[in-house]
C-alpha cells in the first residue's frame, strides 16, 4: 500500500524551509510584524539601559560616599534623577515589551487561524483514497497539536529570536566597549553556551518527533479502546487492553524522560558556565577595584551587564524548545497541506448539464485501489434517465467500488463512466456531486437534531422538504413519536436507532429531488423486507427521473431493475432482468432459490402481503 | 520549565483532547465537579514516591537557597574590593562563590529533571488508573458518554495537571525564593529593605484584580479553543458524508467563523495577560529607584555599605521574577484544580459489578448449560425491559431469540454476560449464579460477536488473534472455518496487512467475517451472536451457516437474529415481544402453535426488525397472547 509516507513521520524530512515557510506566513501580516519587532527591539534597549542607570547610581552613591557632605544636595540630585529614569525606563521596557507580546501573539494566532483554515479546506478536498489510508485520530492530533505547536514558531521561536540577538549583541558591544579584556572574561562563556544550545536544538528536533509519535499512538490505542468498548467487554480482553496501553504509555514516558534530560542538563550546563565566567569577572573586577584601576560602579554596571544575559539565556532553551517543536509539528502539517488532491477538478473543467435527463455510463472500466491489483474488471453498463440498474455479488467482489466511482470519488484507471455523455472527469466535482446523490451503507450521524442532518446537503431547505424526504424514507412517523420530535438530538450520545432507522435516516438525507444519478449502496440491509417494500415504492416515485443504481444483497431490493448485474471477484459474471436471470440457471439464480426457500424475501410475496 | 513556556497559560488554549470534546459543561454523565478532597486524593498518587518527593524539595531548597547567596557572595566581594570594614578576604569569598554556584547547578539540575520525571510518573499513574478504571466501569455508564469527551479528560485534563506539576515545584522554589530574598533585605537593612517590599501588597492587590477578570477570559478562550477542535474532529469523522453531501462549503463557512471567534477569544486572553507586565516592570522600577535614591542617601550617612547597594540591586531584579511566576502558577492551578476534579469524576464513575467476596472462577470442567430463573431487568428505575424471563439452554444446544425492536434480545445477550445485574430472579451458567464467579472467568467462558465488526489498528493477523494468544496456525485455521481465508490471501500482504479504522477497503461483510473469526480463536463454550449475520449478504451467509454449524457444535450458542431464515436450525427458539417471552420451541413447534412466529413466518415478514405496536399503516401484525409451550 503507499502508505507508507504518512504513516511513519520519522521519515519527514526536517528541513528549515518549515521554518522559513512558517515565518512566510507571520511576514503576511507585515505591519504588525514590524510593530512587534520595533517594540521588542525598543523594549531591549530600556533594558540595557536599566544596569547603565544602575551603576550610574552606585558611582554616585560612592562619590558622594567620598566627597563626605560637600556636594551632598548636587549628589542627591543626581541619585533622584537615576532614579526617575530607571522609573521611567522601566515603565517603556514594561509598555514595549507588552506591545510585543500583544503584536506577536496576535500575529501568531492570525497564522494560526489561517493554517486552521488551509487545514480543514484541505482535509475536505482530499479524496476518499487519503482518508482510507489516514486514522482520523492522527488528523485530529495534526490539526491539533501539531498546529498549535507551528503557531507558537512565530511568537515564541521567531520573534524572541530578534531580542535574543539584540540582546547579546548589545550586551557584547557594551562588555567590550566598557573593557575589553573584562569584556572577553565576561563573555568567554558564550561560545560554549552557543555550541550547546545548538546541540540541545538537534537533538530536540529529534525527541519532538519521537514524542510526538508516541502520543499520537497513545491517543489512538485509548480512543480505539473506548470506541471498541463492546468487542474489548465481550472478549474479557480487559488484561491484554491494558498491557496495550502499557506499552504505549510507558514509551512516551520514555520520550519525555528524553526530553527532560535533553533539556535540563543543556541548561544546566550553560549556566554553569555562565556562572563562570561571572565568577572571573568578580575575581578579576574585584582585584582592579582593589588596585585602583577599575571603579566600584563600573564593576556593578558589569556584573549588571552579565544579569541582563541571565534573560536571555533562559530564553534560549525555550527558543530552542520552540523552534524544534515547530520544525517537527510544522513538517507533520505542512505535509498534509502539501499533498495535491489525487480527485480534483481539472483544468477547463465545465459544469455537468444535464438538459435531458441523467443516463449513467460506464464504459471499459477497470480500477484498483492499490496499483497492480485492480478490484473492478472491465465493467460497462448504461443506465438510462428513469430506469434502475441493480448490482448484487458477494462480499468483496466489487459492489462499493462501482457506487464510489460514480461520483469519482476515485478515479478509473482504465475506461471511462461518463453522466449524460459527460466524462466525470471532465466536469466540476461540484456540480458532478449535487447531481449524484448516494446513501452508504454505514450512515453517519452527526450530532445534531434530526432536522440538520435530514437537510445536511441542502441546510437551506424548507421545512416541508425535510418532512417530505422523511416521510419517502419512512421514517417521519418514528421522529414525531420521539418526545423532541424534529428537534431530537441524533449522533453518538443522541437518541438510539436500530440500524434500519439509521439507514432510514440517512435515506432521508440522501434522496434529493429532480433528476440525477441516484446511488444506493446496500442501505436497505438492516430494513426488514417489508418496510423496504414501501419504501422501495415511495423511492420510486421520488426517484422517477433519475438513473438508479441499487446495490443490495437481498435480491428483493433489485429484482424490479431493469438490468441486473452480477458481479465476481470485480468481473460482470451474468446480467439481464430479474426473469432472464433465474433462467440462465447461474449463480443469481441460485442465490435467488436460497433466499426464496425461506419463503420470506420475494418481493411477489411481500407485495402480496403488503397489499 | 519548559512546554508550558510562556506567556500567562490560559490562553493557549487546547490540550490534546480539548480537542474532541465540545464545551465541557455538557458532561453531565460524570457528577459536576466536587472539588473536596481533591489534595488528599491526588497525594496519594504522590505517595507511592515519597522518597523522591523528599528528594525534590531537598534540590529546590538546595537550589533556591543557593541562589539567594549568589547575590550575597557578589555583595561581599564588592565589599572586599573596596576594603570596606569588615570585609572577608577576596580569594575566600570566590571560593565560596565557586562552592555556592556548583551547588545551585547541582541543586537545580536535580529539582528540575526529579520534578519533572516525578511529574510524568504520577501523570503516568493516573493516566493508567483512569484507563484501567474505564474498562471495568459498567457499560450502562459507558453507553451514556461520548468517547470525546472521555478522551478529552484522559489527554486533556491529564496534560493541564501534567503541566501544573512540572511548574508546582518551581512555584515552592519561589515562593522559598521570594521569603528569602525578603528575609535578605531586611536583615540587610531594615528599614530599606521594608521601603523596598512596600511594592508587594501593591502588586499584590493589583495581581487580585487582575486575575478575577482575567480568568473568565482565559476560561473562554479554553472553551473556544475547544469548540474549534470539536468541529474539526467531527467533520474528519464525518468527512465522506461531507462529501457525498457536498456539504463542504457550508461546512468551511461554519468552521470558518469559529476560528474567527476563537481568534478573538485567543487575542483577547493575550490581552489581558499583557497588561500585567507594564505594571510589574513599572514597580519593578520603582523598587530600584528607591533603591538608588533611598540607599544612595543611606550610604551617604553611612548606614550602609555600597556592597549593600550593589547587593539590593541584585535582588529588586530577581524579586519580581517569582511573583510573575506565582502569578502564572495561580491561573495554573485554577486550570488544574478543574482538571483534577474532571479526572476524579472518571475514578469515581461507579463500577456497579465487581467480583463479590469469595467469587470463585467458572472453571474448564463446567458444563456450558444457560438458565435464567424469573429474571427481571431494566435499564433505567420503573422501566423494565424484561419482565419474568425464564429459559433454559442445554449444554450444546443453540438457541435462538427473535423479537421485535426493543424486545429485549439483546439485553437476554447483555445479562448472560452479566454487563449488567438483574432486579430480580437470577441468570446461571453451569448452575451457578453469574454473580458469584469471578467477571473474568465469565468473560472468558463466554464470547460475543456483535453486530457492528469493530476492527483495531494492527494486522488482520493481530486483529483475529486479539487477546487470545492462538498461534498463527490456529488463526489461519480460524480464518478458513469462517470463509475468511480466501479474502484475506487477496489483500496485499496477506494476514500482514494492516487494518486500520475503516478496515482498509474491506467490506462490511468482510469485516464482519474478520470478528467471526476473532470469536471462534477465542473458543469460548459460550458463544453469543448479537445481530451478526446482518450485513452478510446471502452468498457467504451460506458458507457461513456451514462454519457456524461448526462453530455451535462444541458449544452452547445464543444467536440473536432478525432474519428468520437464519433461526430456523435452531434447537429452540425464544420468541419475545415487549419483555416478554410469549413462544418458545423449536421451529416445527412453534409454527405449529401458530402464534406470532408462525404467523410472521407464513405470511412472510422475513424479519421482526419492525414490528411494533405502533407500526405504520396496515403491517401491524396481531398482538398475541403470551402461549408459552
Amino acid at each position: 500500500m503507499s502508505q507508507t509516507d504518512l504513516t511513519d513521520p520519522l521519515t519527514v524530512k526536517i528541513a528549515p524551509h518549515i521554518l522559513r515557510r512558517l515565518a512566510k506566513l507571520g511576514f503576511e501580516h507585515p505591519w504588525r510584524m514590524g510593530l512587534a519587532a520595533v517594540s521588542i527591539l525598543a523594549a531591549s534597549f530600556f533594558g540595557l539601559m536599566i544596569p547603565k542607570l544602575l551603576g550610574a547610581g552606585v558611582d554616585q552613591a560612592s562619590e558622594l560616599l567620598k566627597a563626605g557632605a560637600s556636594h551632598a544636595g548636587e549628589a542627591r540630585m543626581a541619585l533622584l534623577r537615576t532614579g526617575a529614569l530607571i522609573l521611567g525606563a522601566g515603565l517603556m521596557r514594561g509598555l514595549l515589551t507588552a506591545s510585543f507580546g500583544y503584536n506577536s501573539e496576535t500575529v501568531s494566532q492570525q497564522v494560526g487561524a489561517k493554517l486552521r483554515r488551509a487545514y480543514f479546506a484541505k482535509l475536505q478536498e482530499l479524496s476518499f483514497e487519503f482518508h482510507d489510508r489516514i486514522h482520523s485520530g492522527d488528523l485530529i492530533t495534526r490539526g491539533m497539536l501539531d498546529l498549535e505547536g507551528a503557531r507558537q514558531f512565530i511568537d515564541q521561536g521567531m520573534l524572541r529570536v530578534l531580542m535574543l540577538t539584540l540582546m547579546i549583541t548589545a550586551s557584547i558591544v557594551m562588555l567590550l566597549t566598557t573593557d575589553f579584556y573584562m569584556g572577553l572574561l565576561a563573555l568567554s562563556f558564550v561560545p560554549y553556551a552557543a555550541w550547546r544550545a545548538t546541540t540541545m536544538g538537534a537533538n530536540f528536533r529529534r525527541v519532538w518527533l519521537v514524542l510526538q509519535q508516541r502520543m499520537s499512538n497513545l491517543t489512538r490505542t485509548m480512543e480505539e479502546n473506548l470506541q471498541g468498548i463492546r468487542v474489548v467487554r465481550a472478549f474479557a480482553s480487559h488484561d491484554y487492553e491494558l498491557q496495550k496501553f502499557d506499552e504505549m504509555a510507558t514509551e512516551t514516558l520514555r520520550a519525555q524522560r528524553m526530553r527532560i534530560k535533553t533539556f535540563v542538563t543543556a541548561m544546566t550546563m550553560i549556566t554553569l558556565a555562565y556562572y563562570t565566567s561571572l565568577g572571573l569577572v568578580l575575581l578579576i573586577g574585584s582585584r582592579h577595584v582593589q588596585a585602583g584601576t577599575m571603579t566600584v560602579g563600573r564593576l556593578t554596571e558589569f556584573l549588571a551587564y552579565m544579569t541582563v544575559l541571565v534573560g536571555p539565556l533562559r530564553m534560549t532553551g525555550m527558543v530552542m524548545n520552540s523552534w524544534a517543536r515547530a520544525s517537527s509539528c510544522g513538517a507533520r502539517l505542512f505535509e498534509i497541506l502539501d499533498l495535491e488532491p489525487r480527485i480534483k477538478d481539472k483544468a477547463g473543467a465545465h459544469p455537468l448539464v444535464i438538459s435531458g435527463g441523467a443516463s449513467l455510463k460506464f464504459d471499459h472500466v477497470t480500477f484498483g485501489y492499490v496499483p497492480g491489483k485492480p478490484v473492478l474488471h472491465d465493467i460497462s453498463f448504461e443506465v438510462k434517465p428513469g430506469q434502475t440498474l441493480g448490482v448484487v455479488g458477494p462480499p468483496g467482489s466489487g459492489k462499493t467500488t462501482i457506487a464510489n466511482l460514480i461520483p469519482r470519488f476515485y478515479d478509473v484507471d482504465r475506461g471511462a463512466v461518463s453522466i449524460a455523455g459527460q466524462d466525470v472527469r471532465d466536469v466540476t466535482l461540484e456540480s458532478l456531486r449535487r447531481i449524484v446523490g448516494v446513501v452508504q451503507q454505514e450512515a453517519f450521524l452527526f450530532d445534531a437534531s434530526v432536522t440538520s442532518n435530514v437537510s445536511y446537503s441542502d441546510p437551506l431547505a424548507e421545512e416541508e422538504r425535510v418532512i417530505e424526504a422523511a416521510t419517502t424514507a419512512h421514517i417521519h412517523d418514528y421522529v414525531t413519536g420521539l418526545p423532541m420530535g424534529y428537534d431530537s438530538k441524533l449522533g453518538e450520545r443522541g437518541v438510539s436507532l436500530s440500524g434500519g432507522q439509521r439507514q432510514r435516516m440517512s435515506i432521508a438525507r440522501g434522496v434529493v429531488p429532480g433528476p440525477g444519478v441516484m446511488v444506493f449502496d446496500d442501505s436497505t440491509a438492516a430494513i426488514d423486507a417489508a418496510t423496504e417494500q414501501r419504501l422501495r415504492r415511495a423511492l420510486q416515485a421520488a426517484t422517477r427521473d433519475k438513473a438508479t443504481v441499487i446495490i443490495a444483497q437481498r435480491l428483493g431490493s433489485l429484482m424490479h431493475a431493469d438490468e441486473i448485474i452480477v458481479l465476481d471477484k470485480g468481473c460482470i459474471v451474468e446480467r439481464g432482468t430479474h426473469p432472464q436471470l433465474v433462467k440462465t440457471g447461474g449463480m443469481y439464480a441460485r442465490l435467488f432459490e436460497l433466499q426464496s426457500r425461506s419463503g420470506a424475501e420475494t418481493d411477489e410475496n411481500a407485495r402480496g402481503d403488503v397489499a | 520549565m519548559m512546554g508550558g513556556g510562556g506567556g500567562f497559560g490560559g490562553g493557549r488554549g487546547g490540550g490534546p483532547g480539548g480537542a474532541f470534546g465540545g464545551a465541557d459543561d455538557a458532561d453531565a454523565v460524570f457528577g459536576t465537579g466536587e472539588k473536596s478532597g481533591l489534595v488528599r486524593r491526588f497525594a496519594a498518587f504522590v505517595a507511592p514516591y515519597k522518597t523522591r518527593f523528599l528528594w525534590v524539595i531537598v534540590s529546590v531548597v538546595v537550589a533556591t537557597l543557593t541562589a539567594i547567596s549568589i547575590p550575597i557572595t557578589i555583595r561581599d566581594a564588592v565589599n572586599s574590593a573596596v576594603n570596606a570594614p569588615g570585609s572577608r578576604p577576596l580569594e575566600l569569598v570566590l571560593m565560596m562563590f565557586a562552592g555556592i554556584v556548583l551547588a545551585n547547578a547541582a541543586g537545580s539540575f536535580l529539582q528540575q529533571s526529579l520534578s519533572a520525571r516525578l511529574a510524568q510518573q504520577v501523570i503516568f499513574d493516573l493516566r493508567r488508573a483512569m484507563f484501567a478504571h474505564l474498562q471495568d466501569v459498567s457499560l450502562s455508564f459507558m453507553d451514556k458518554t461520548h468517547v470525546g469527551r472521555v478522551m478529552s479528560r484522559l489527554q486533556g485534563d491529564v496534560n493541564a495537571l501534567q503541566e501544573f506539576m512540572e511548574n508546582a515545584v518551581q512555584a515552592v522554589g519561589d515562593l522559598i525564593l521570594l521569603i528569602g530574598i525578603v528575609v535578605v533585605l531586611i536583615a540587610m537593612n531594615w528599614q530599606l529593605g521594608l521601603l523596598t517590599i512596600t511594592v508587594i501588597p501593591l502588586l499584590a492587590t493589583v495581581q487580585a484584580i487582575w486575575v478575577r477578570h482575567a480568568r473568565v477570559i482565559f476560561l473562554k478562550a479554553r472553551d473556544a479553543s475547544s469548540a474549534t477542535n470539536a468541529a474539526l474532529a467531527e467533520n474528519i469523522n464525518g468527512i465522506r458524508t461531507v462529501q457525498e453531501s457536498r456539504r463542504e462549503d457550508v461546512n468551511f463557512d461554519h468552521y470558518a467563523a469559529r476560528v474567527q471567534h476563537n481568534f478573538d477569544a485567543q487575542v483577547a486572553a493575550v490581552r489581558i495577560s499583557q497588561v500585567m507586565i507594564p505594571t510589574v516592570e513599572l514597580l519593578t522600577g520603582f523598587a530600584m529607584a528607591i533603591v538608588i535614591v533611598v540607599g544612595g542617601e543611606k550610604v551617604l550617612g553611612r548606614s550602609i555599605d555600597i556592597g549593600v547597594m550593589v547587593a539590593y540591586i541584585f535582588y529588586v531584579q530577581r524579586f519580581f521574577d517569582p511573583i510573575r511566576t506565582l502569578a502564572m502558577q495561580y491561573t495554573m492551578a485554577q486550570r488544574a484544580m478543574t482538571a483534577g476534579a474532571r479526572i476524579f469524576e472518571v475514578l469515581d464513575a461507579p463500577v456497579q459489578l465487581k467480583d463479590k467476596p469469595g467469587a470463585i472462577p467458572l472453571g474448564d470442567d463446567v458444563a456450558p448449560s444457560i438458565v435464567f430463573d424469573h429474571v427481571t431487568f431494566g435499564y433505567k428505575e420503573g422501566q423494565p425491559v424484561l419482565k419474568d424471563i425464564n429459559i433454559d439452554v442445554k449444554p450444546g444446544q443453540t438457541v435462538a431469540l427473535v423479537g421485535p425492536t426493543g424486545s429485549g434480545k439483546t439485553s437476554i445477550a447483555s445479562l448472560t454476560k452479566r454487563f449488567y445485574d438483574v432486579w430480580q430472579g437470577s441468570v446461571k451458567i453451569g448452575g451457578r449464579d453469574v454473580r458469584d464467579v469471578t467477571l473474568d472467568s465469565l468473560g472468558k467462558t463466554i464470547a460475543m460477536v456483535l453486530q457492528e465488526p469493530f476492527l483495531f489498528t494492527g494486522t488482520v493477523m493481530e486483529n483475529i488473534r486479539y487477546a487470545s494468544g492462538a498461534s498463527d496456525a490456529d488463526v489461519i485455521a480460524a480464518a478458513k472455518a469462517v470463509r475468511a481465508h480466501e479474502f484475506i490471501e487477496t489483500l496485499p500482504q496477506g494476514y500482514g496487512t494492516m487494518m486500520g479504522q475503516r478496515g482498509n477497503n474491506l467490506s462490511l461483510g468482510q469485516r464482519q467475517l474478520v470478528s467471526f473469526a476473532r470469536a471462534l480463536v477465542a473458543d469460548p463454550k459460550i458463544l453469543i451472536l448479537d445481530e451478526a449475520t446482518a450485513s452478510i449478504d446471502s452468498f457467504t451467509e451460506q458458507d457461513i451457516q456451514r462454519a457456524l454449524k461448526v462453530l455451535f457444535r462444541d458449544r452452547t450458542s445464543l444467536v440473536i437474529a432478525h432474519r428468520l431464515a437464519t433461526v430456523r436450525d435452531a434447537d429452540k427458539i425464544v420468541v419475545l415481544q415487549q419483555g416478554r417471552i410469549i413462544e418458545q420451541g423449536a421451529h416445527d413447534e412453534l409454527i405449529a402453535l401458530g402464534g406470532l412466529y408462525a404467523h410472521l413466518y407464513t405470511s412472510n415478514y422475513s424479519s421482526f426488525d419492525d414490528v411494533q405496536p405502533q407500526d405504520e399503516a396496515g403491517a401491524t401484525p396481531p398482538q398475541f397472547a403470551s402461549t408459552q409451550t
